[in-house]
């Protein structure tokens, strides 16, 4: 722990910490551009540049010097306010002056730093450089005159995204940055680019134009594209959710969230369910409340009654439902749409149980049917992390196109039961070996098998457990907590007749195998759920909300209502509690504090933030068979109601997944 | 004068073959293998006790860089020798006739550097734009490998070691150290941030020295007659001799082998027929490639050139790539040519030099037909200080300082200019 002197106050700084990290640690900012935590160091922008001694007599960028035993180090010297009054007067130089018309007014780095560390005026009378416009695709606007050349792009999409599309052509003041051969940047997590980018070169398209941050209330939230958790800062303006941007949280998602989490909010005010809808003559039409209400009443299904739940659900609206079910006296609950029938009676077994930050640190890593870049954009960065850390992946399964080395062994299960010499050796060997069984594998009824892997190579250990279930809902945790599995899957409540069947947002059931029941669809779009149903009551999306979410490690976590539902659209728990008053029954809560109060005295770990503990693994069984044929994604863009709304989102999937040509307006 | 038994570069002017056979008839590669059975150390404590420093511009002690790398691989890493033929500064012109004249000098003192610091490798990044010179290069280390001189036990010492030539594609900034190490990886010629220096983590990220072709090419003949000859030349800390390369407004121009030290107008007089005009026409002179401050006519004349001694002239040995401006020239219009090529070849990495270059380019030109303020010569000052030392490589510093010797020595006449277009403007 060598001890340094940050401006004549000693501290002591941890072993391998640089400069700016200790000057960090004292107190003092350190003007940067180019650094970020979570990117290597290119210590190209030079505004951090401080006085340190002992050293060469000009100032150091403080960003890569590691810090030696008995540094002075000065912020405040005259050499120090030169430099960066210096380094600011060049990067202003050939800066439009264009930051009225800049979508990062506001919240743009530069400026602020400008601001603090420039000087008064420009003495800079010639031209100002003009960069032709690059296209990175139909999420991230450019404007490269603005650019300053601090390569955070470009060292995101090689070090975090893994792919090479954004670099840098020409060199001197002509210098430019550009994805490769002008193609649309078509990584999940591409639009990380627009939060790191930290001028208005690169921002976000949909968003351009559309709002200056100073307007915008700001919600804490979590994502619910994916079962991650990601944590999200919900941004709107009056009663409309302008964007998500992504929030610190180093057990989750870092600070990056794919691209479907941050650009799907702009379906939120499309194809919204925003009043009530009976079925009458075969047709959908507008209803009122009372209507919807008197129609459910009329069927009267007493016991015969079931549950399905949709992926983007929070745990209220499922405990809600569920009073309501056992109310009638039926407990046919279910959330895998799908048909998935994994044994849940344990949820150990399914659950991402190295944690996601967890997974870093696996050494040995054994896939098993998950096309992890489109089921968890964020677990796949983790596992970039850990393949550059040197940890071996394995893959059962279709070839997908990984951003790490990876040793596909083929799509058939039966491997499981005799991993080639290489796996083998690999997880045997390893100090922290892992295992990843995704949707396909669940699918295949792998689960039994894997957990004999689990067993096999001592997946858990002291300190560590490598079995992990990738979900794909974010709903799905919060959902078997709650007891939404049958022990068939969806196929009992099938089996069941149910009279009435009450969809919670869920689009993904084949309804045509309910044809006789009532099918009452509570949800906020018109998406398939809404076309099956006879009845319709439009409910609040995620942001529209409180609510708590379970991702896939188990993790508890809490969102906060932004904006209010559209139309005559209610919050879900107060829909579920009306339909008790019309059926007769009491669910036992009036309001929403209430209702959390039942649903964690009912489940104590949905009642406290953080990680929920589901005790030791169950012992599994060996002997798997079946080809896993395809990935349940079948497109990244559009896996739930929200995302097919998305006018953003339905252009991804054309550009970049069907290659769909988009003419560019004149501008 | 350097006596011609005093010479290392024999065949420097081409009047001899450049192939194996020639060169071994001028001593080359004549028992190398004695050479190496010296020992490591031995070769560096020989290579530090002649005085050699860094023929490449730095001036750095030669065997003392050889003595960062690591004497054994502690990791398994293997260590690698860069030899930095990318002259490009402009003025510079000595490793081309090493290259095209005399390579197996270069070759075999690649294997003796290479032996000496334990190197796997070396990679001689010569110049994109030295096409015929990369040929005969070839061809030379084609004839070396075939000869058994280099590759598996090289000269039957028991060593091996490979040459490799890489050849660049015409960027100035490739010459930097670090950025010739990313260029041969196959990246993007940006120059490093050090730490880490070459000699931790350089090629591939294993240990890597970066010499100059002229440093490499002499450790042959230091080693065969001995570090006391070799310091017999010049001054105390400028020893040896070396390859001034003089160009410009003299009557003839040369590149020429001399001994350290040599004074200015001996170098003239003795080699290139005196300047254009005689003594009194001489204006200025850019006494070490384009990078270094020029130093005026008064000053000039009795320095002696070496790097300790043109330093303290405010200027600096470089290269040795001396070029010398007679009075019919236009110092401003110079000066400002230098400051576009500055611009041009800025790889663009950091902030200072990719903005103050063309910034420092474009206030020169004005300075140059005097469309200018007075106060923006002060300006321009301040913007090259802002520049100078504020940058990842040298490229900042080297923009930056011609244009302080234009201002330092020739204030004046940039006045003048100012003055004559105000008045041209008014009338």
């Amino acid at each position: 722990m060598p001890k340094v002197t940050v401006d004549g106050v000693e501290i002591e700084v941890p072993q391998g910490a640089t400069v700016l990290q200790a000057c960090e640690l004292a107190g003092k900012e350190i003007p940067r551009f180019c650094y970020h935590e979570r990117l290597s160091i290119a210590g190209n922008c030079r505004m951090c540049l401080v006085e340190v001694k002992p050293g060469p007599p000009k100032p150091q960028a403080s960003c890569a010097l590691p810090t030696s035993e008995g540094q002075e180090i000065r912020t405040d010297s005259e050499m120090v306010k030169k430099a960066r009054e210096g380094v600011m007067e060049f990067l202003l130089i050939n800066h439009p002056l264009d930051c009225p018309i800049c979508d990062q007014g506001g919240e743009c780095d530069l400026q602020d730093q400008a601001v603090t560390y420039g000087r008064g005026k420009s003495r800079y009378d010639e031209n100002k450089r003009a960069v032709t416009e690059k296209y990175m695709g139909p999420l991230i606007k450019t404007v490269m005159t603005r650019c300053i050349h601090c390569t955070r792009c470009v060292r995101f999409s090689e070090e975090v995204a893994g792919v090479d599309e954004i670099g840098a052509l020409y060199r001197g003041e002509t210098m430019q940055i550009t994805t490769y051969l002008e193609r649309a940047a078509s990584h999940e997590m591409s639009a990380n680019v627009i939060d790191l980018c930290p001028v208005g070169a690169l921002t976000s398209r949909p968003y351009a134009f559309e709002a200056r941050p100073w307007e915008l209330k700001k919600t804490l939230s979590i994502d619910v594209s994916d079962a991650c958790g990601a944590n999200i800062r919900i941004d709107s303006r009056g009663r409309e959710v302008m964007r998500a941007l992504p929030r610190v949280n180093d057990d989750v998602n870092e600070e990056w969230i794919s691209d479907k989490a941050r650009f799907q909010v702009d379906g939120l005010a499309r194809r919204r369910l925003d009043k009530p809808y009976l079925r009458r003559d075969g047709k959908l039409a507008a209803a009122t409340w009372e209507e919807a209400f008197a129609a459910i009443a009329k069927i009267n299904p007493g016991k015969s009654v079931a549950v399905v739940a949709g992926d983007l659900l929070d745990c209220e609206t499922m405990f809600a439902a569920k009073a309501l079910a056992g109310a009638l006296g039926s407990s046919l609950l279910e959330g895998r749409q799908t048909g998935l029938s994994y044994d849940c009676s344990n949820l150990a077994a399914v659950n991402f149980n190295s944690g996601l930050a967890g997974i870093e640190e696996a050494d040995a890593i054994l896939i098993v049917g998950s096309q992890v870049r489109w089921e968890a954009p964020l677990v796949q960065s983790r596992l970039r992390k850990a393949a550059r850390r040197g940890a071996k992946v394995f893959v059962v399964g279709p070839e997908w196109e990984t951003t790490y080395p990876a040793t596909f062994l083929g799509n058939d299960l039966a491997v499981l039961d005799k991993l080639s010499k290489d796996a083998d050796a690999a997880l045997k060997g390893a100090a922290r070996p892992a295992l990843i069984l995704g949707g396909a594998g669940l699918g295949k009824g792998a689960l039994p098998a894997c957990l004999a892997l689990a067993d096999k190579y001592k997946l858990v250990r002291d300190g560590w457990n490598g079995f992990n279930v990738l979900h794909m809902a974010a709903s799905r945790m919060g959902g078997l907590m709650l007891g939404y599995a049958q022990a068939g899957g969806i196929a009992d409540l099938v089996a069941a007749k149910p009279k009435m069947l009450i969809s919670l947002g869920a689009d993904e059931v084949d309804y045509t195998k309910f044809a006789d029941s009532l099918i009452v669809y509570v949800g906020h779009h018109g998406d398939a759920g809404a076309h099956a149903a006879d009845v319709i009551l439009p409910a609040a999306a995620y942001t529209e909300k409180d609510g708590t979410y379970v991702n896939t490690e188990g993790r508890v976590q809490w969102a906060d209502k932004a904006v209010f539902a559209p139309g005559d659209a209610r919050e879900d728990w107060t829909i579920l509690r009306a339909m008790a008053d019309a059926l007769g029954v009491s669910v036992g809560f009036d309001s929403f504090t209430e209702l959390r109060a039942a649903m964690a005295k009912a489940v104590p770990a949905l009642g406290r933030e953080g990680l929920a503990d589901y005790g030791a693994l169950p012992k599994g069984k060996a002997g798997a068979s079946g080809t896993i044929e395809a990935y349940p994604i079948k497109d990244f863009y559009l896996t739930n109601p929200i995302a097919r709304a998305s006018e953003t989102m339905q252009r991804c999937s054309a550009e970049l997944l069907h290659g769909a040509d988009f003419a560019e307006a004149a501008e | 004068m350097l006596a011609d038994k005093d010479r290392i570069f024999t065949n420097l002017y081409g009047y001899q073959p450049w192939n194996l056979k020639a060169a071994q008839a001028r001593g080359d590669w004549d028992d190398t293998k004695a050479i190496l059975a010296k020992g490591k150390d031995a070769i560096i404590e020989e290579i530090k006790a002649s005085g050699l420093r860094g023929r490449g511009g730095a001036g750095f002690p030669t065997g003392l860089k050889w003595s960062f790398m690591p004497k054994e691989s502690k990791d398994g890493r293997p260590s690698f020798l860069v030899i930095n033929a990318d002259e490009s500064e402009p003025g510079s012109c000595k490793d081309r006739e090493i290259i095209r004249h005399d390579p197996h000098k270069l070759i075999e003192g690649a294997l003796v550097a290479g032996f000496a610091m334990g190197a796997r490798a070396a990679y001689i990044y010569i110049r994109g734009e030295y096409i015929r010179e990369a040929e005969v290069l070839f061809a030379a280390v084609q004839e070396a490998y075939d000869a058994g001189l280099i590759g598996k036990n090289a000269c039957k010492s028991g060593y091996d070691f490979d040459v490799f030539v890489h050849r660049g594609a015409g960027a100035y900034i490739c010459g930097e150290e670090t950025a010739m190490i990313e260029s041969i990886e196959g990246k993007k010629g940006q120059p490093r941030l050090k730490p880490p220096f070459p000699a931790g983590a350089g090629l591939y990220g294993c240990p890597t020295t970066v010499n100059n072709v002229e440093s490499i090419a002499v450790a042959p003949t230091i080693m065969r007659r001995g570090a006391g000859w070799f310091s017999s030349f010049g001054r105390e800390n400028n020893k040896g001799t070396k390859l001034f390369q003089i160009s410009g407004h003299v009557e003839k121009p040369c590149v020429v082998e001399e001994s350290m030290s040599i004074p200015f107008s001996e170098l003239i007089e003795k080699h290139c027929g005196g300047i254009t005009g005689g003594w009194d026409n001489l204006l200025a002179v850019i006494p070490g490639g384009s990078s270094v401050p020029l130093v005026p006519a008064a000053q000039i004349k009795d320095a002696p050139m070496d790097f300790d001694g043109l330093r303290e002239l405010g200027s600096g040995l470089g290269t040795a790539a001396v070029i010398v401006m007679d009075k019919s020239t236009d110092i401003v219009r110079a000066i400002s040519r230098l400051s576009y090529f500055y611009k041009h070849e800025s790889c663009g990495q950091c902030t200072p030099c990719r903005e103050g270059t063309g910034w420092m380019w474009r206030v020169m030109e004005r300075l140059r037909t005097g469309d200018a303020d007075v106060e923006e010569i002060d300006m321009l000052w301040n913007v090259t200080k802002q520049v100078e030392g504020h940058t990842i490589c040298a490229l900042g510093d080297a923009a930056a300082w011609p244009i302080q010797g234009l201002i330092r020595h020739f204030r004046p006449e940039i006045e003048r200019r100012i003055a004559e277009n105000v008045r041209e403007a008014a009338e």
